[in-house]
């Protein structure tokens, strides 16, 4: 034992030798008290720190219970560039003021000791690491929206505050999206229309009865109101705009090259795809392997909530005394969960058969609510579709609900089914965490599965033709552009998302928190103050989110319309959660809650993708309108520009589009799936090997300070005056003591 | 030294830049605060401040472990948790957002030792447990409830089954707990 004890120390003292730069005159110092029969010194003139040789500049004090962990850990911080503390730096975790003008006078020495090439590189060295971090400071500073972040951060906890960081992160991505599309598509068109250069339009091979296409401009003298409709449901004078798909006309633009459009949308647009999976993919890689290390020991809920349940960062008392609240509920609600786990797995056979046929009677009818809510999204959209078709001149009110019908529809069945879910919850009896959980699945699931369903419809609608068969591959009569329409529906769904957003806020939200403050019966004080739901407000954006990426590529100002709309968003929210909500009686975790967004929102991105996907590849585009009229696909440019390249570089291209190459490819990905499991296999068994070996140091500390004592007692019998004063922690000498490592000098100056 | 009360020398704030893990704006700030807190006197950098005039500091009036920090940070030799400004660098460099785990999770440790004896015992935890939940009777758990939770904490975190949990055991812990690094942090 002694002997491990001796490396371990041997080991700190070279590495902190090695950092400290310094000769062996200022390291570590100290005694071997050769009266004892031990090699371990036990200094008790101090009540707190161990002045062993005041000329020194560092001294240790370890833990017994610590000793070695906290030599490596000593030993690792030294070596790392990150060491600052004071402690970190001399080794010594309970400075005192002679502890620091130790390390004062150390540096100076350090300083002076050194020759000038040393100094040059130090002072080097040190400046500049400051101005890395002075740039680190600026680089954060220039975060968008730091302060209010903060703000609310301070007096709402890390839950919310990862909620509007996520937002921040959502307006950064559109904005990029937006400037993806504004650089390769609309910028050359922007360029053309104002200088000349010689432009191919796009024309389809014959001119048929599928290429007219007027849209639908007002003619005429225009009443205003019927420039809000046009404004808020994309029709009218904003269709033939850089707005949508229809006005993008250019096949090639002939100046120093050909800039080939089609193609650029169509890359532009895989682009915006990879790059939102790329990016929220590295977002969540950091969240994914904290949840994995979580999920390793789940029995470690109890100690995390009282370890690092208190959030340093509160500052105003109301909302500490919230976190206290939610603090006790928690504990409460968990204590009580494991209770009822261990009940339930007292359950009788009978019992279960009972729990199981409710479940799935329940599951059931959550079915049959969410296909009947599908069913009206269906029935709403294809009588919204035939009424814009009809185009009768009503009320004007009139007019845009007929529009906005799918919307409204969505936004009810969105409204409607998470009451019913949180009610039939309660007869499931399932544990309180998971029942959460699962409503939150079928939450998002209905939210997503209705953009579904309305696509669907509308897909339905396109390439259906009341005669047989679609002459030009989609319903022409209807939808001689239908990319245009398609892009319309989703700018209506965008602004409408956003109009219930700020109504409800300013609708809802003020009024409620008025009503609370003034007005004192019994039914207002049972509705409360209202409560940031974190997952229904995520819900939203995501869902917002979703719908952005399916409509880019029919209407590519889209992003730039939802920037804006997040930027409102997030102003809103900010002041409403200021003015109007009291911290949330269930907390949201901090760490699990970055992770669970970032999931929802890839669900969102893989919705997104297949139906952009689907009509890139399988529905024939528009003859009427776009930059696709030539082509059968919108995809077909790809192989028709492969074809026109040099031949070394189409075969390439080919080749690795060919099957031979996909299945290697997949071979291959598969042996490198199979290595990493293999690889965390490897690892959970080292990390339980380790955590056998911390319980046997834990053993052999105490054998050793058994002999400690032992060895104490034999000295302190012989010669009675020298007996401790009681006064240092008295109460340690059975559970641990500070010990000075002795030893390490005796390595170094030997 | 010397000159107004507000300045803090070049020197001195470069050498705190390097042995602490603040930026140098913290720093600065640290220093009008504490100035603040000192009364506007031009003292020696070791003067001290008691307790009292600390936990008024609105980042620490609502922390339930307020008094504990002061211990822990102070060294004063009469134990009575003043903070000089260096105590008081040493406090906020522990809470900042570069500090390491292994900083935050020692110091975290002896917040939370109570008694001061280098493991959290049971009567530790109980005190731990109460300081997070309120104080009152009807904001604490149940004796029965208590007992569940710190047999449980106990089962979780101590390795080696000595009824406590020691510096290693709880720093094993807390490295598993995604929340403790972004929750330990002050932000004056």
């Amino acid at each position: 034992m002694c002997l491990r004890f001796l490396t371990v120390m041997h080991c700190f003292a070279r590495s902190a030798q090695r950092r400290l730069q310094s000769s062996t005159q200022t390291s570590t110092h100290l005694h071997i008290n050769t009266q004892t029969s031990t090699h371990l010194h036990i200094n008790t003139q101090t009540s707190t720190h161990l002045h062993i040789n005041t000329q020194t500049s560092t001294h240790l004090h370890i833990n017994t219970q610590t000793s070695t962990r906290f030599a490596f850990s000593i030993a690792a911080l030294i070596n790392t560039q990150a060491v600052k503390r004071w402690s970190g730096v001399t080794g010594e975790f309970d400075p005192d003021q002679d502890g620091r003008a130790r390390c004062r006078q150390q540096r100076l020495q350090q300083g002076g000791a050194l020759t000038g090439w040393g100094l040059w590189r130090l002072n080097v060295h040190r400046s500049l690491k400051r101005l890395k971090e002075d740039g680190m400071d600026v680089l954060s500073s220039l975060q968008l929206w730091r302060a209010d972040i903060h703000l609310i951060e301070g007096m709402f906890g890390t839950g919310i505050l990862s909620y509007f960081s996520f937002l921040r992160f959502l307006v950064l991505l559109n904005f990029i999206m937006f400037l993806l599309m504004f650089v390769f598509v609309m910028l050359p068109m922007i360029i053309t229309s104002h200088s000349a250069h010689n432009v191919t339009y796009s024309s389809s091979s014959n001119v048929s009865v599928c290429s007219e296409y007027l849209g639908s401009s007002r003619q005429g003298l225009v009443v205003f109101h019927e420039h809000i409709t046009d404004l808020l449901s994309g029709t009218g004078f904003l269709e033939h705009t850089y707005l949508f798909y229809g006005y993008y006309k250019l096949e090639f633009i002939h100046s120093h090259f050909t800039y080939n459009l089609p193609l650029a949308y169509l890359l532009a647009t895989v682009t915006y795809l990879l790059l939102s999976l790329v990016w929220i993919v590295k977002r969540s890689a950091a969240g994914f392997k904290r949840k994995l290390i979580q999920d390793e020991d789940r029995f470690q809920s109890f100690c995390n909530k009282v370890f690092a349940g208190w959030d340093f960062c509160i500052t105003n008392e109301n909302a500490a005394r919230l976190k206290r609240s939610s603090l006790l509920y928690e504990l409460k609600m968990d204590l009580e969960e494991e209770r009822i786990k261990r009940k339930m797995a007292n359950r009788t056979r009978g019992e279960k058969c009972r729990i199981y046929a409710l479940r799935a009677a329940l599951n059931l009818f959550v079915m049959a609510v969410l296909v009947a809510c599908f069913y009206c999204i269906y029935e709403a959209t294809v009588f919204s579709q035939r009424k814009q078709a009809e185009d009768q001149k009503s009320n004007f009110l009139l007019e845009l609900v007929v529009e906005y019908l799918p919307s409204i529809v969505i936004t009810l069945a969105n409204f409607i089914t998470p009451l019913i879910f949180n009610l039939i919850i309660n007869f499931e009896d399932y544990s309180p965490a998971f029942e959460i959980r699962f409503t939150l699945m079928r939450c998002v699931f209905m939210r997503l599965a209705s953009i579904g369903v309305l696509l669907f419809s509308l897909w339905d609608q396109i390439t259906s033709c009341r005669n047989s068969g679609c002459p030009c591959g989609y319903n022409h009569q209807l939808y001689p552009c239908w990319e245009t329409h398609i892009g319309q529906e989703m700018y209506k769904l965008v602004i409408f998302d956003f109009l219930i957003i700020a109504a409800v806020i300013i609708f809802v939200e003020f009024p409620r928190k008025i009503i609370v403050n003034y007005c004192d019966c019994g039914l207002v004080k049972w509705w409360g103050q209202q409560e940031f739901a974190i997952p229904q407000n995520v819900l939203e954006i995501v869902y917002g989110q979703t719908i952005c990426w399916i409509g880019t590529f029919y209407c590519p100002l889209l992003p730039a319309i939802n920037t804006v709309k997040y930027i409102l968003v997030f102003y809103l929210k900010k002041v409403s959660l200021v003015t109007n909500c009291r911290p949330a009686t269930r907390p949201f975790r901090a760490s699990s809650s970055n992770f669970f967004f970032l999931v929802v929102l890839l669900i969102g991105l893989a919705l997104a993708s297949v139906p952009v996907i689907v009509s890139i590849a399988e529905i024939r585009s528009s003859r009427a309108c776009g930059p696709f009229m030539s082509y059968n696909t919108s995809w077909e440019v790809v192989p028709r520009v492969v074809s026109q390249l040099p031949p070394s570089l189409c075969s390439f291209l080919q080749a690795l589009a060919s099957e031979a190459f996909a299945v290697s490819f997949f071979v291959i990905t598969c042996l490198g799936m199979f290595y990493v499991i293999a690889l965390a296999g490897a690892h959970k068994r080292v990390i339980e090997h380790l955590r056998d070996q911390l319980a046997m140091e834990g053993h052999d500390k105490r054998f050793l300070i058994q002999k400690l004592c032992q060895a104490q007692q034999a000295v302190y019998a012989h010669s009675p005056e020298r007996r401790p004063p009681r006064g240092f922690r008295g109460n340690r000498y059975k559970a641990g003591m500070y010990l000075v490592e002795p030893l390490v000098e005796l390595e170094m100056q030997v | 030294m010397g000159g107004t009360s507000s300045k803090l020398p070049k020197d001195l704030l470069s050498e705190y830049q390097e042995l602490t893990f603040l930026t140098k704006q913290e720093i600065l700030l640290a220093h009008k605060i504490f100035s603040e807190l000192q009364g506007g006197e031009n003292g020696p950098y070791s003067s001290r401040v008691s307790m009292q005039k600390i936990l008024t500091l609105p980042e620490l009036k609502a922390n339930p472990f307020r008094k504990r920090l002061c211990h822990v940070f102070s060294t004063s030799d009469m134990k009575d948790g003043s903070l000089n400004f260096e105590d008081f660098l040493d406090l906020l460099s522990a809470f900042s957002d570069t500090a390491t785990l292994e900083i935050k999770s020692h110091y975290a440790f002896r917040i939370f030792d109570f008694d001061d004896d280098g493991t959290l015992d049971a009567r530790d935890l109980e005190k731990l447990v109460n300081c997070l939940t309120g104080e009152t009777d009807d904001t604490r758990l149940t004796a029965e409830e208590m007992r569940q939770l710190i047999s449980n904490i106990l089962e979780e975190s101590d390795i080696d089954k000595d009824g406590t949990v020691n510096l290693s055991e709880f720093q094993h812990v807390i490295s598993r707990s995604p929340d403790f690094v972004s929750s330990f942090k002050i932000v004056l």
